[in-house]
């Protein structure tokens, strides 16, 4: 298991699971639109954005394309 | 030795580094996701496949390409960036619980929990039941699988399967016991629920939708190989219309297996395969036609209905502009972050409008990325 | 087809013109072979800035900030009073900081310490800056479209200039009294003697980082890569969008009519973006584009008569979304034969005569 945090809540998920499916496990949305809306991932594939996060203080990476690693600290902006 | 260099790990791509190792070439491997696999295979390449991970390939995954010059160098250049899902506007689709159709798929694959999970499954395609399937082996309750072609072509698409027997065969096992329900689509989402023309408002945890899908052909244009009517041009060896760079996949698995195979192989050992990717081509264009979209869905948007997720464009200030690039300028309308692959084909549908021109970065990448950039 | 004046172009420069001389009477019929604002005028920053190479720059420039402040331009234009922050790096660029603050009006010197206060992102080690506050951004593209929105479009090209007016590609001919190309490098398909010669630029565009910056930020050594007379030349410009955006230019480059990308170029660019703002490495680039700047050798626009009929608007470089305003009031003027506010002597085309 790997343990990560998430908006500062301390989770662990099994090895190979992606950061949006970690985040997704614990709540429905990953970022406000332009507009405010609460939004999650689509594509699941890297090609629609949606699922941007600040990984490691890195604003606005893909969470569906990037696996967890212990200690990763993930904040979502929603 | 000639070099070869392989982009995309899916099927198309495995198999193209595969054939290519065979004849010899030393390979290397370039794909963007976690772990090679594509999205056919995210979680594992099946038994039947294995040979094709041959330990002489070299395999880098993780690696986004965003330009060309980004590309190493090699003698040949086979692209297997293989395809995405078409999503078309409806009002609510924009809410956290409604995903695309390989998405839900691919989010269970990473690691998202769904047993237990009521799940609509709608839009188009031979992928739905798929998706139908593997989330209910994982656990979901598999509450409609509602497709938008009529209930008639459905049926004349499964009665010509009888041709195909390995394939109803394979459709009959997918399909059992779950509701699958044709003039069906999707007319709104709204918070815990999907409603569904003929059917009703659902409440359900998640909604996987996907209208068919779109060739990724964003690094071959870039590349400037051709591309007609979304499909990058081949001949029968699979060669683009640039030397020395091939394409393979944005099909069925069988098809893309053997596209690459074709594009791996030198010609000796490629023409046999010829008549079986010219029958696969053939059978993924009767799925294609059985499977085309309605006229009801060009209807489905609101004035209101976001079409632009990035930028929060609503239809209503899209519709009226003179082309893309005017919707674009005008409205900000695929200018966002996604580049506008996700409401470029929902447009192409909806509008008319034909995809527009690429240019690098053909994803956003770090600043950094870009300092060291040569001809 | 009859019109008053028949205008080539619906970039801003062809828009501001249309508006201008609807305003004082006049029939126009607005020509466009492609979209309202997508050449130059979509190309560029979108920055509304005084600038002084020139005595005459300087009057069109700080003419034009002002007619552009009097436009109650709609949320969509995206306008913001940003200002402009000079960047001096040296005491060398300092001086200049002098000079400009003594033309500028309303503008204000920053010594190191208030540069840092103003953009903390900005490296350590540089002398100070010139702020100019009245300086805003926009977006052109949709500038245009407003101004455009009273006038007739029609897409098509001017194939040819004749007695009366045009043939347009067509086929229609169009008898107009007064013929006015706003068309930017384009204009020497139909003028070939003009002297006007694109200017091809890069810029890129990141995702939304709202805060990162306050100002449209300029090095002063631009001064010396943009008016030398190399064939390419970078320096740092970047600009914050309302959108929290931060659009990164500039380049500037003769002979290359290609509108791809120049990756060497473009990285270049970015690099010396870089220098004077080490974070920015740490941001996503979703765009980069190339645009062509209509040049002209004394870097000023070319702004009235060509012939009796055929008036001309074009040249304006790197300055066309600002002195749009400025060009349309002085063509505006000599159309209804009244005085200008500034002199119009300093951009007739016959100067090139």
């Amino acid at each position: 298991m790997i343990r990560i945090t998430i908006n500062g809540r301390s989770l662990e998920v099994a090895a190979g699971t992606t950061v949006a499916a970690a985040v997704m496990t614990i709540q429905p949305g990953f970022r406000r639109s332009v507009s405010g809306e609460l939004r999650g991932p689509l594509c699941g594939m890297g090609i629609c954005m949606e699922c941007r996060v600040t990984l490691n203080g890195h604003r606005h990476e893909r969470s569906c394309q990037t696996l967890c690693t212990p200690g990763m600290e993930v904040v979502t902006d929603a | 030795m000639p070099s070869t260099l392989v982009i995309g790990g899916g099927p198309a791509g495995l198999a193209a580094a595969w054939a290519a190792a065979q004849v010899g070439d030393q390979v290397t491997l370039l794909d963007d996701n976690p772990a090679l696999g594509g999205q056919i295979w995210r979680g594992g390449v099946p038994a039947a496949h294995q040979r094709f991970l041959d330990p002489s390939i070299t395999v880098r995954t993780g690696v986004q390409i965003h330009s060309a010059n980004q590309i190493p160098a090699a003698d040949r250049l086979i692209l297997a960036t293989g395809t995405r899902e078409r999503f078309l506007p409806f009002p609510g689709w924009t809410l956290p619980h409604i995903l695309g159709a390989g998405g839900l798929q691919a989010m269970v694959k990473s690691g998202l929990p769904i047993a237990g999970k009521r799940v609509v499954i709608t839009g188009t395609g031979p992928l739905l039941l798929a998706v139908g399937a593997y989330l209910r082996k994982r656990g979901a309750m598999v509450v409609l699988i509602a497709e938008q072609a009529p209930f008639s072509r459905i049926a004349q698409f499964t009665r010509e399967l009888w041709r195909e027997p390995a394939k109803l065969f394979q459709a009959a096992q997918l399909g059992w016991g779950l509701r699958y329900r044709a003039d069906a689509w999707p007319i709104r989402a709204d918070a815990g629920s999907i409603t569904i023309q003929g059917h009703g408002k659902i409440p359900c945890d998640y909604v996987a939708c996907g209208f068919g899908l779109v060739v990724n052909t964003e690094l071959p244009a870039l590349l400037g190989c051709a591309i007609d009517a979304g499909q990058v041009v081949t001949d029968s060896k699979q060669r683009t219309t640039i030397p020395h760079i091939y394409w393979a996949g944005a099909g069925s698995v069988d098809r893309s297996i053997l596209e690459g195979q074709i594009a791996g192989f030198d010609l000796e050992r490629a023409r046999p395969l010829y008549p079986a990717r010219d029958r696969a081509l053939r059978f993924d264009r009767r799925i294609d036609q059985a499977f085309r979209l309605r006229s009801e869905l060009s209807n489905l948007a609101a004035p209101d209905t976001i079409v632009c997720r990035c930028e929060d464009v609503p239809f209503g200030a899209v519709w009226q502009q003179r082309d893309w690039r005017s919707a674009k300028l005008q409205t900000r309308c695929g200018m966002g972050p996604c580049q506008g692959r996700i409401c470029g084909p929902a447009l192409e549908h909806l509008c008319g409008w034909p995809a527009s021109s690429v240019r690098p970065p053909i994803f956003p990448t770090r600043l950094e990325n870009l300092l060291d950039e040569r001809r | 087809m009859t019109t008053d004046v028949l205008i080539a172009g619906a970039g801003i420069v062809g828009a501001a013109i249309a508006a201008a001389l609807r305003e004082a009477g006049a029939k126009c019929l607005v020509v466009e072979p492609e979209i309202v604002g997508g050449g130059a005028t979509a190309a560029g920053m979108g920055h509304v800035v005084v600038m002084d190479d020139s005595p005459a720059q300087l009057a069109l420039t700080e003419y034009s900030r002002h007619l552009w402040d009097a436009l109650p331009l709609p949320p969509n234009v995206e306008r913001e009073h940003r200002g402009t922050l000079w960047v001096a790096a040296d005491a060398e660029e300092m001086a200049e900081v002098h000079r400009k603050h003594a033309l500028y009006p309303a503008s204000e010197i920053l010594d190191a310490q208030a540069l840092y206060e103003a953009e903390p992102e900005l490296r350590p080690g540089l002398a100070g800056g010139l702020l100019v506050p009245g300086d805003s951004v926009l977006y052109a593209p949709c500038a245009a479209a407003w101004l455009l929105r009273l006038s007739p479009v029609r897409y098509t090209a001017i194939e040819t200039l004749t007695d009366d007016g045009a043939r347009l590609a067509d086929g229609t001919p169009v008898s107009a009294g007064l013929t006015i190309l706003a068309c930017g490098t384009g204009i020497t398909r139909l003028l070939p003697s003009l002297p006007v010669k694109p200017r091809k630029g890069h810029l890129a565009i990141t995702d939304r980082y709202p805060g990162f910056l306050q100002h449209q930020l300029i090095e002063l050594g631009y001064l010396k890569s943009a008016h030398g007379h190399s064939n390419e030349s970078v320096a740092f410009n970047v600009q914050p969008r309302s959108s929290g955006q931060l659009l990164i230019g500039s380049s500037r480059q003769y002979g290359d009519d290609s509108a791809d990308i120049r990756p060497e170029l473009l990285s270049r660019m970015l690099r010396r973006a870089v220098e004077y703002m080490p974070r920015l490495v740490d941001l996503q680039v979703i765009r980069t584009w190339t645009g062509f700047r209509a040049a002209t050798p004394d870097s000023l626009p070319l702004i009235g008569p060509y012939s009796d009929r055929v008036w001309v608007a074009a040249g304006h470089e790197g300055l066309g979304i600002t002195t749009s305003l400025g060009t349309a009031r002085l063509l505006a003027d000599r159309y209804i034969g009244q005085p200008s506010a500034i002199p119009a002597e300093p951009y007739l085309p016959e100067r090139f005569a």
